[in-house]
This record gives C-alpha cells, structure tokens and sequence, in this order.
C-alpha cells in the first residue's frame, strides 16, 4: 500500500511537471527565431534529484525488508495441518501424510479460528516440470519445482471456495491446471477426511454395471497411471480415483464432474483437453458406459 | 566544412548506381562491408520480423478476446506467444538498435567505418540465419515426415520443460540454436561498437565530447558481451543436456532447474537495459534538438548511463522471487532493483530539465518522445512496484507483469524508436517523411497502445496468470480482455501507417537538406544520404556540439565545457 501511494505520488508530481513544461515552454508563433538559453546543468539540482530519490528507495526498501521477514522470517507455526503438494504436467497431487488422505485438484483445508490458529502447511515439489502454486485470495505464489522443495502455509478464516490455477508454465494445458481449494470448518473437514480415509466403494449389490465397471477398470490400463483404495490400482502417475465421484470437477477443474462429461472424458480426453497426457483408452460404448458406472459410485 | 565537395561526391556515387544492373546492386548489398548499409540491413530484417511477431500478437490477441475461444489450438497458442517473445527481442529488438547503432556511431564520431567491417558484416550474416533458422522450424522441426512444429517452450524456456522427455523432436533445437546463433552476432556486433568507439573517434573527439547515444552505445554493447555470454553458454550446456546426456538442467539425473533461471536471467535482465539503453540514445539526441537546448546535465546522464549499466547485473534475481529464496537474498535484490530506479530517474528530470525553458517544437519525432517519456515513466513506477518482493509474490507471472514489461518494450523502446525513424529517416534516404502520416501513425498507436497495456494491468490484478491460452468465462477478465484485442488493432494500423509512410516518403517525400532539423551532432554535417566514408575531410570538434559552435561562433559551448 505504501509503495503504491509513493509510486502514484511520483507520478502525479513528475507527470505534472512534465506537461507544465510541455505547454508553458512550447514553441510559439510569435516567438523571435533566437535560441534560447542554453543551459548546460546545475550541480544544486542535480544533487537534489540524486538524494531524494535515494532517501525514498531506502524508505521503501526498509518497509518491503519488514514484509518480507514478517512473512519468510516466523518459524514454522506448531499446529498445522500438513499437506504434500506435487505438481504434475496439468494437475495437482495432495497428500495429507498424518490423515492418510490422497486426493487430487481439490484441496479441502480447515479454516483457522484466530484465537486458535491451525494453518495448513503445504510442502511442495513437482514430478515433472515446473508449475506454480497460486490462489490469489489466500496467498501470494510459490513455484513448484522438480528436485527442489518448497514450502508455505496458507490460513484462511472464511469458508468457501478459492480458485487459482497454475502460474508458471508448464507445457500445452498450462492454461487448465486450475486449483481448487476448498476452506471448511473443522467439523466438515473432518468429515470430508472420515469419508477420503475410507477405502473405496467395493460394494455393487444392486449396480451390475458398476460390478462390471470394475472389472473393466481392473483389465485395462487404466491401472497403470491411477489407484483405487483397496484395490490391486496403485498407479500413481495419474490422479487418485479412490473417491472420484466425491469431487466437483475432472480434469483439474477444467470440467464439471458429471456422468456425461466423466463418459466424455474416458473416451477421448484430448477433445476437451487437448495435450493431456491421458491417452484415448479406445473403449466400446458398452465398457464405456460400465466404467462411467463404476467410478460414479466412487463416493 | 567542405560539404560542396561531399555533395558532388555523393551525387557521382549516386548516377553511378542508377546506371547499373539490378544484379549488381544486390551483389554489392550481399558483399557490403559498409557500416551504413549493413546498418540498414539490420534495421530493414528486424521491420520484417516485427511483422511477423506483430501478426503473432494479433493471432494471441484474437484468442483471447472471449472466454473459451477455439480460434487457435493450445499447441498453436503456445508456439505463438514463444515465437512472439523470441522473436521481438532477438530478431527485432537487438537487430534493429545494432542497425542504428552501426549507422549512427561512426558518423557520429567522425569515422569513416566500424573498427571492424568484416566482422560487422559477419555478425549481420549470422544474425540473419539465426532468424531464418528459428522459422524453419514451422516448417522442419518434426522432420520431412511430419507438419512443422515451432518452438513451444515460452521465451525463457524453463527446464526441465526443454528436456527431451518433455520437449521432443526438434522443435527446441531449432530455438537453442537459433539464440546461439544470434548471440554469436550479438557479440561480434558489440566487439566492434566498443572498438570504434574506443578506437575511431576523429581526433579531437576526446571521450567527453561524445554525444550521448555514442556514451550509451559503449555502456549497451559493453552488457551484451557480459549478459549475452552466460545464455550462449546456457545453450550449449542445454544442448549436451539433451544429445550427450548432461546433467546439467536434468532434474530427473539430479540437475538443477533453478540453475536454467539463474543463466537465463543474468542474460535476461541486463537484456532488458540492453534494448533500453539505445532508446534513451535516442532521446538524448532529440529532445534537446526540439527543445532548442544543449542537454541538461551531461556529465550526470554519462554517470547515471555507466550506473544503470554496472547495476543492472545484480538484479536478475528479481525474476525469481517465488522460486523460494531466502529473505536475504530476496532483500538484496529488492535493494538492488529499487536502487536502479535513481539513476533511471535522474535520466528523466535531466530530459525535464531539458524541455525547461526551451522552445518545444511539436514535429514527429518529438511528439513520440514525448510519449515516451510518460510512458516511460509510468513503466519505472509499476517496476519499481514490482521490485516488491511481497508484490512479485501475487503479481509475478500475471498479466500486470506482461504489462509492465511492454510498457518498457513498446510504450518506452519502440515509441522512442519510432523517434528515431522519422529524425534520422531525412539523413538516410535525403528525403523527409510525411508529417501528416507521421501523426496518424502517433494517434493511432497512442490510442492503440493505452487500450492494449493500460488494460492489461487489471486481469493480472485479478488473478490472469500470463501464457494462458484461454480461461472460463466467470473470472471477470472477458471484458478487459476484449479491449486489449481492440487496442491491438489499433496498434497494428498505426504501425502500417508508419510503413506505408517510409515506403511513401522513399519516392515522395519533400527532399531534405543536410541538417533539416537544425542540429548539432555530425551526423548532420555530411549530405543526407551520407557518401561512402561519410567524410570528405575528417571532422573537428571543439565541443559536444560541433554545429553548434559553427551555427553560433558567437556563443560556442567549448566556452561552456
């Protein structure tokens, strides 16, 4: 705030001075042809505008010095909630290490009560290139680098949904690796993590497709890049299935998760992502029904 | 000064050349080692590629008018915007100031050439194949047996991102080698500004009687050979990445990617002074001009010029604050970035200083001079809010960044540019250029510039990152996107304004004397065009204001100095 009040103030006198200058010392008609006063410099003047300028560079100096140790300087508060963030090439990873918690794209966070602070603490790092984390209400941005660990903590004090997406890019669908992160209070947080601690669904009594959804699922290659709690899906190069269904959107926030859409997707997913790195699985309409069946029911 | 004999001269040279086969002329083109004409070579390849990368910005521009617009494929967006970026400072920016550059410092210095011709036709050649190179690739990147595939990798290329998993075919070799290529140019070009300079001055040019934009030239060629080494060296190491299995960016084999940004800003943000630099040259010599005044504060704007220079090469790290440096290395260049500013800013009271008192005589060049310097100061505060580490945090990659930057780029180097074109446009060819279509093109691109870049501020404001090939229609950037698109369009046609206006003028224009603006550097002493060798008799200055001394025997500045 106090930069930009300096920087307008700047402006208005400099910009100010400059039209006066423009106007008052334009060349006139009437004006005789002789040069004007040539003057050559005044050392006076010139000191003036050397310090000055120094003076406020210091000033602004020392009050961004104090922001930025009253932000990278406080040590790690003591009770957080510690997330892992990994950037992937157009989606984000999240593992929750002491909840035992693994999801994708949406991030779920307590809110912090300022009597009693539980900030979440995010440990970042990619598994492929770089990305960016930013949600531009919480925080400002922090890159997400491949080898390297970053780290930064958000403490949001109102439910609700903040967007962001990733700042850094990262290859064709940098533009849709957009974040979600959702701020609730401690009593639906620790719900939602009841519900994601779970195993997945395994219970098809009454769903014949989604019995043979699974089926499906578990002799394709869908099991090579994706993981399914409590089943032989381990894959970890792709986003964490387990409770699918229990999100608002696929493809990184890209797309409403519906079971036209989800269909969609599993079919072709370059036609409403193109350059995502999930390949065409170049199933018939029958398995393609089955497995929108089984992972709708992924709660 | 035996400009009569210089008159017939020239005018000889001339009949001898409309007399010949249009062959021979290209040949001559093709062999020059004159400094002019390899001057308006340079200048004549990088309006080719502004073209070009000014189509690429409409292309982008056009897509992201509307939210979720399909006109291009993300590939293509993001081939376009690399391209854009690439080509504008390598194959626009620095080719078009080394062109004033080469024909303004000898003339300026009373020399009849560079230090070193063959090498400055050298350099030229090998930037020009560079620029070739780099759109073969639309055309060869995949390989005979596949549809050509441009670089997609952004301008600054962040590894791992360029690593072969990542980036393959070829795509990424053709930019690697294109700004190797470029850079071998760029040095070459600034070995022999900084040679001629030091080395050619006629004799009783001592070093402080040089006009200012010779000063600046010496200070911007001394920073391409310090920055531009580090990015030639970073493509070779990118390069034995890729084909012999380095490490060196290799994050996967335990390489580092925060070392890429660290070559690549050393290079990129001295860059950034490199193209400035010529800009304010350019001012220098014309602001007093049209002021009717010497310049205010010489000795100051050589110090502030040499200041900026030595500074701007502990500041690339401000490219970097969320990459997750420690607070003191985030202060330092906070500190450093923000003391940048006081020598830039001395530069701006001085041009005040300059105007104050004089009488400002509104003609094209100035009138662009004129925007420049708003715009250019505009552009410093919004950098100067950015050197904020904790305002870099939310803004870094947004749109008020792409902002900021083409406020320095467009409303500060190319308006001064523009300034440059139509005063010195006279001394090229010997004809003026329209001054009617000069103030089209100026209102027109004034209008088209603050739609486009003031607009540009607010998505980044709003959370737009920068490289995005579209987004959805709820965030609330639609609109101000839309306007930017508007503003393009009016950028573009004041920018084709300008080029039918030089091509115009070229047969047209009112035939200009050997000094229309009433000068004093000189340049302005020879005819307009400039003979080969520029110099009948070489020149003597007693000042920094040759003409003036003969303009005014009366009242000579060598009194003053």
């Amino acid at each position: 705030m106090l930069v930009l009040s300096v920087t307008l103030a700047i402006f208005l006198i400099v910009a100010g001075l400059l039209l006066y200058a423009l106007v008052r010392y334009r060349h006139r008609p009437e004006d005789s042809d002789r040069e004007p006063a040539q003057i050559y410099g005044s050392n006076q003047i010139e000191l003036s505008w050397t310090v000055i300028p120094i003076l406020i560079v210091v000033m602004l100096f020392l009050a961004t010095t104090r922001v930025i140790l009253g932000t990278q300087g406080i040590p790690k508060p003591e009770q957080t909630t510690n997330v892992t963030v990994i950037g992937h090439q157009f989606w984000w990873e999240y593992r929750y290490p002491e909840l035992g918690v693994v999801t994708a794209n949406e991030l779920h966070i307590p809110i912090s009560d300022p009597a009693k602070p539980m900030p979440t603490y995010l440990t970042m790092s990619s598994a492929d290139v770089s990305h960016s984390f930013w949600v531009p209400r919480l925080a400002g941005k922090t890159d997400v680098i491949p080898n390297r660990v970053n780290t930064m903590w958000i403490d949001p004090q109102q439910a609700g949904l903040y967007l962001g997406q990733c700042a850094q890019y990262c290859g064709s669908q940098h533009a849709k690796m957009l974040l979600r992160v959702y701020a609730q209070s401690p009593a639906d947080f620790a719900a939602w993590v009841s519900q994601q601690k779970k195993p997945a669904q395994q219970d098809f009594t009454g769903n014949a497709a989604a019995a043979e959804g699974q089926t499906v699922f578990m002799h394709n290659a869908c099991i090579n890049c994706h993981a399914v709690g409590g089943t032989a899906a381990t894959g970890r190069f792709g986003p964490d299935l387990t409770h699918l269904a229990s999100r608002d959107t696929i493809a990184s926030g890209a797309i409403e998760n519906t079971p036209a859409n989800l269909r969609k997707w599993i079919d072709d997913p370059s036609s409403m992502k193109p350059g995502s790195l999930m390949p065409p699985m170049h199933l018939n309409q029958h398995d393609l029904d089955a497995i929108t069946a089984y992972l709708t029911q992924l709660r | 000064m035996s400009t009569t004999q210089a008159v017939e001269e020239s005018d000889e040279t001339l009949a001898l050349q409309q007399g010949r086969p249009p062959l021979n002329v290209v040949y001559e083109w093709l062999t020059t080692v004159d400094h002019k004409k390899i001057g308006l070579m340079y200048i004549a390849y990088a309006l080719v590629f502004l073209l070009v990368a000014g189509v690429e910005a409409l292309l982008m521009r056009i897509q992201l008018a509307i939210p979720n617009n399909h006109f291009v494929s993300p590939q293509v967006f993001n081939q376009l915007f690399t391209m854009h970026g690439t080509t504008m400072i390598f194959f626009v920016g620095m080719p078009i100031l080394f062109g004033f550059g080469n024909y303004l410092v000898p003339l300026m210095i009373g020399a009849r050439d560079m230090a070193f011709p063959r090498l400055n036709a050298f350099s030229f050649w090998i930037s020009a194949f560079a620029g070739i190179l780099l759109y073969f690739s639309y055309v060869g990147a995949s390989g005979l047996y596949a549809a050509g595939s441009a670089p997609d990798v952004g301008w600054f290329a962040y590894a791992p991102l360029t690593a072969r998993v990542f980036s393959p075919g070829h795509s990424t070799d053709y930019w690697t080698l294109a700004i190797f290529l470029s850079g071998i140019g760029s040095i070459g070009t600034a070995l022999n500004i900084v040679t001629t300079i030091v080395s050619m001055r006629c004799k009783s040019m001592k070093m402080s009687r040089m006009p200012l934009l010779v000063w600046l030239y010496l200070v911007m060629a001394a920073l391409v050979f310090v920055a531009v080494s580090p990015l030639t060296a970073a493509q070779i190491m990118l390069t034995l990445d890729r084909y012999l299995g380095a490490h060196f960016f290799d994050t996967q084999a335990g390489g580092s990617a925060v070392l890429w940004m660290h070559f690549f800003w050393i290079f990129g943000h001295p860059e950034v002074y490199v193209l400035v630099l010529p800009a304010f040259a350019f001012v220098n010599e014309i602001v007093p001009v049209f002021s009717r005044k010497a310049i205010f504060g010489y000795p100051a704007m050589v110090a502030a010029s040499v200041g900026i220079g030595f500074i701007s090469l502990s500041v690339w790290a401000h490219h970097m604050f969320t990459v997750g440096m420690d607070a003191a290395a985030n202060t330092f260049f906070v500190f450093a970035t923000m003391v940048i500013s006081v020598p830039t800013g001395i530069k701006i009271f001085n041009w005040l200083a300059t105007i104050w008192g004089g009488k400002v005589i509104f003609a094209t060049p100035m009138i662009f001079c004129v925007g420049f310097l708003f715009q250019f100061l505009i552009a410093g505060l919004t950098g100067i809010m950015l050197s904020a580490a904790p305002f870099d945090w939310q803004l870094g990659n947004s749109y008020f960044v792409v902002a900021h930057f083409h406020y320095v780029l467009v409303g500060g180097i190319l308006f001064a540019l523009f300034a440059a074109f139509y005063y010195w446009y006279p001394k090229i060819t010997g004809r003026m250029m329209s001054e009617k279509l000069g103030k089209w093109h100026f209102w027109l691109f004034l209008i088209g510039f603050h739609l486009t870049f003031d607009f540009m501020h607010v998505p980044g404001l709003l959370g737009m990152p920068r490289r995005i090939y579209t987004y959805e229609a709820g965030r609330g950037w639609g609109a101000l996107n839309f306007l930017v698109g508007v503003g393009a369009i009016f950028q573009a046609a004041g920018l084709l304004c300008f080029l039918y206006n030089m091509i115009r003028s070229y047969y047209h224009g009112k035939e200009a004397s050997h000094d229309p603006w009433d000068a004093w550097t000189l340049e302005w002493s020879t005819t307009s065009p400039p003979p080969d060798y520029n110099f009948a008799t070489v020149p003597t200055v007693n000042s920094r204001r040759p003409l003036w001394d003969l303009k005014h025997p009366e009242d000579p500045d060598s009194d003053y100095e």
